[in-house]
């Protein structure tokens, strides 16, 4: 609890570019002068940093270019660093080959709905967690994070023999439907960072008589907006990306979302890259520009669930 | 007034507790008893119980099995072995104060939005080995590039390659455990005249071992289940060389549609997950620093 409390505004620092630890490693101890020696250890850092952020980042530059690029270029030895002359052609090019507004759209519902679902319910059932005190809640929460560790393989098949007996197979049914019954990584989640508002406020609000319907909705959820647009990150982009979930559940090219049309496209026209990579860019480009609008949210986020409360 | 509020906190948690029924326990009693059948979702209606026959079978017939679960082994421990290391030392260069260190971030970050699927394709297309942009990278420092997802020894270090492009998350988490660590025990070390890797040794790295527990508990759980790449890129190929356990699984269940057999197969997943997680835990009281 102590360190969560630390660790909020520490993160909230970092962001603002305020809170570092040494840097021990850049200092080589056999240079006297101390201007050298600053000067070789940032060289050295930004050098390495580059090398490897270069290849993080060659794969997207790749695809992108790539996807600007003709098929008789695509495959030419030695690649071209850069599209000699772009093809923008290439995007209304795979709307001829594929369904891709269908696709687009099932992904679209899927995403509304699961995120609608995920925001719904995470929220309530966090909140019970975190500023609700009742019996045994210690150790239910103990269940809630053990449901973390059970691999999803064992839930599969029951889950889609239930879905195939509800007739909602070929539907985003199973897809959205669970998601508005709690996930065990966003109660978590979220549960951190209820956590941080102090127990005060809930009890002076109960104390001039709120009630509790009263104090969650007006007086604590306000105060969780940045939590609140974390999650909708997280969700809109495990919805947009998801592959196994739709992989199990659609059957027909109509119920399709955007990665198993991507995949199937894939299998028919394993060699047309230049297709290929212009579909998966169009597929990728709306997540990078979605984490560019809430990178801050996002990266506090991942940064709270590696230390525990 | 306490019974109001723990009957306020029933209704909050309802949610849950249908889901927690529903969708967890439910699965996973039906998945405990599918186990023991020969369950098929064509014929429900001729599932029989036959006893251990499924685990009999997994462990004494199923030779992809054994070869899946060995794969599976090699990419868990690869991955986390050099996932980790590569991710802490990218995490303390991060942790620099150095000009563009957002910038920098960004770039290690921009790999996990890529969508599993696109992500897949992009490093088919890079891993080629005649046009793929790796293989020329290489040949022009001289290095014959082998056929990587064509090969049985080049396979699961590829796969291995790219998890580790996608691990910005990890990087991200050691980040904020590097940035925990108060400034005043480096300026100390300083002071008592220790030296850059002393200082790794003695003050980051018994510090920053929460977090790496913590990475290698959810790298582990992750990469066990590791599906959608090998699945789009290989299925499994060459020769079952990257046939992973839940690719494995997913066959039986889905194409044999072995629901039994692939619910025992589930099971077993699960109790590797469990144990390695305890074996992990066990080990880590003995490197792993807490303060209190």
């Amino acid at each position: 609890m102590g360190l969560l409390r630390k660790l909020i505004p520490a993160s909230q620092q970092s962001q603002a570019g305020i809170a570092f630890s040494g840097a021990p490693s850049i200092k080589p101890p056999w240079y006297s002068s101390g201007r050298i020696r600053r000067f070789l250890g940032r060289f050295s850092i930004h050098l390495f940093l580059s090398v490897f952020g270069l290849l993080f980042a060659l794969p997207l530059y790749w695809l992108i270019i790539s996807s600007l690029k003709e098929q008789s270029e695509i495959f030419k030895v030695p690649p071209t660093l850069y599209p000699v002359d772009p093809r923008w052609m290439n995007f209304p090019d795979v709307l001829e080959v594929i369904p891709f507004f269908t696709y687009l759209r099932n992904t679209i519902v899927y995403v509304i709905f699961g995120t609608l679902g995920a925001l719904l319910s995470n929220t309530v059932i966090a909140y019970a967690f975190a500023k609700l005190r009742w019996p045994g809640r210690d150790y239910v929460f103990i269940l809630v994070l053990a449901t973390m560790m059970l691999p999803f393989q064992v839930r599969m098949i029951p889950m889609y023999i239930l879905f195939y007996k509800l007739h909602w197979l070929n539907t985003l049914l199973p897809l959205v439907v669970p998601g508005f019954f709690g996930n065990a990584f966003y109660i978590f989640l979220l549960r951190q960072f209820y956590r941080t508002i102090p127990m005060d406020l809930s009890d002076a609000a109960r104390i001039d008589g709120a009630s509790e319907l009263q104090i969650f909705w007006n007086i604590i959820l306000p105060l969780m907006k940045p939590a609140v647009i974390t999650l909708l990150l997280f969700e809109v982009i495990f919805t947009w990306n998801d592959f196994i979930g739709p992989l199990i559940y659609t059957r027909d090219v109509e119920k399709y979302t955007l990665s198993i049309g991507l995949r199937m496209f894939f299998t028919l026209y394993g060699a047309r890259w230049d297709l290929l990579m212009a579909c998966s860019t169009m597929f990728t480009i709306p997540m990078v520009i979605l984490f560019f609008l809430g990178q801050r949210r996002f990266i506090e986020g991942i940064a709270l669930t590696g230390i525990k409360g | 007034m306490k019974r109001r509020e723990t009957l306020w906190a029933m209704l909050f948690l309802s949610p849950w507790i249908i889901g927690f029924l529903g969708f967890t326990l439910f699965p996973l009693v039906a998945s405990f008893w599918f186990s023991f059948t020969n369950y098929n979702i064509v014929n429900p209606a001729g599932a029989k119980f036959i006893g251990l026959d499924n685990w009999d079978f997994l462990f004494n017939k199923d030779n992809v099995f054994r070869q899946a679960l060995g794969n599976t082994l090699y990419y868990a421990l690869g991955l986390v072995i050099i996932g980790t290391s590569t991710d802490i030392f990218l995490a303390m260069l991060l942790n620099t104060k150095i000009r563009g260190r957002a910038t920098y971030r960004l770039i290690y970050f921009i790999p996990v939005l890529i969508p599993a699927v696109a992500g897949a394709l992009i490093w088919v297309w890079i891993l080629n080995p005649q046009r793929g942009i790796l293989n020329f990278g290489l040949d022009m420092i001289g290095v014959n590039g082998p056929n990587w997802l064509g090969s049985i020894h080049w396979v699961k270090p590829a796969l291995i390659m790219m998890a580790v492009w996608g691990s910005g998350r990890a990087i991200i988490i050691f980040l904020a455990g590097l940035q925990e660590i108060p400034n005043h025990l480096y300026e100390a070390a300083r002071i008592d005249g220790a030296g850059p890797i002393p200082v790794f040794r003695h003050v980051t790295l018994p510090l920053l071992t929460p977090v790496i527990l913590f990475n290698v508990i959810v790298g582990l759980i992750f990469s066990f289940q590791a599906f959608t790449e090998p699945y789009v890129m290989t299925q499994g190929g060459p020769a079952n060389a990257s046939m992973l356990y839940g690719l494995h699984l997913y066959y039986q269940a889905f194409e044999n549609l072995r629901m039994g057999y692939a619910s025992a197969m589930a099971w077993l997943l699960f109790a590797i997950i469990l144990l390695s997680t305890l074996i992990v835990f066990r080990g880590s009281r003995r490197w792993v620093y807490y303060e209190n």
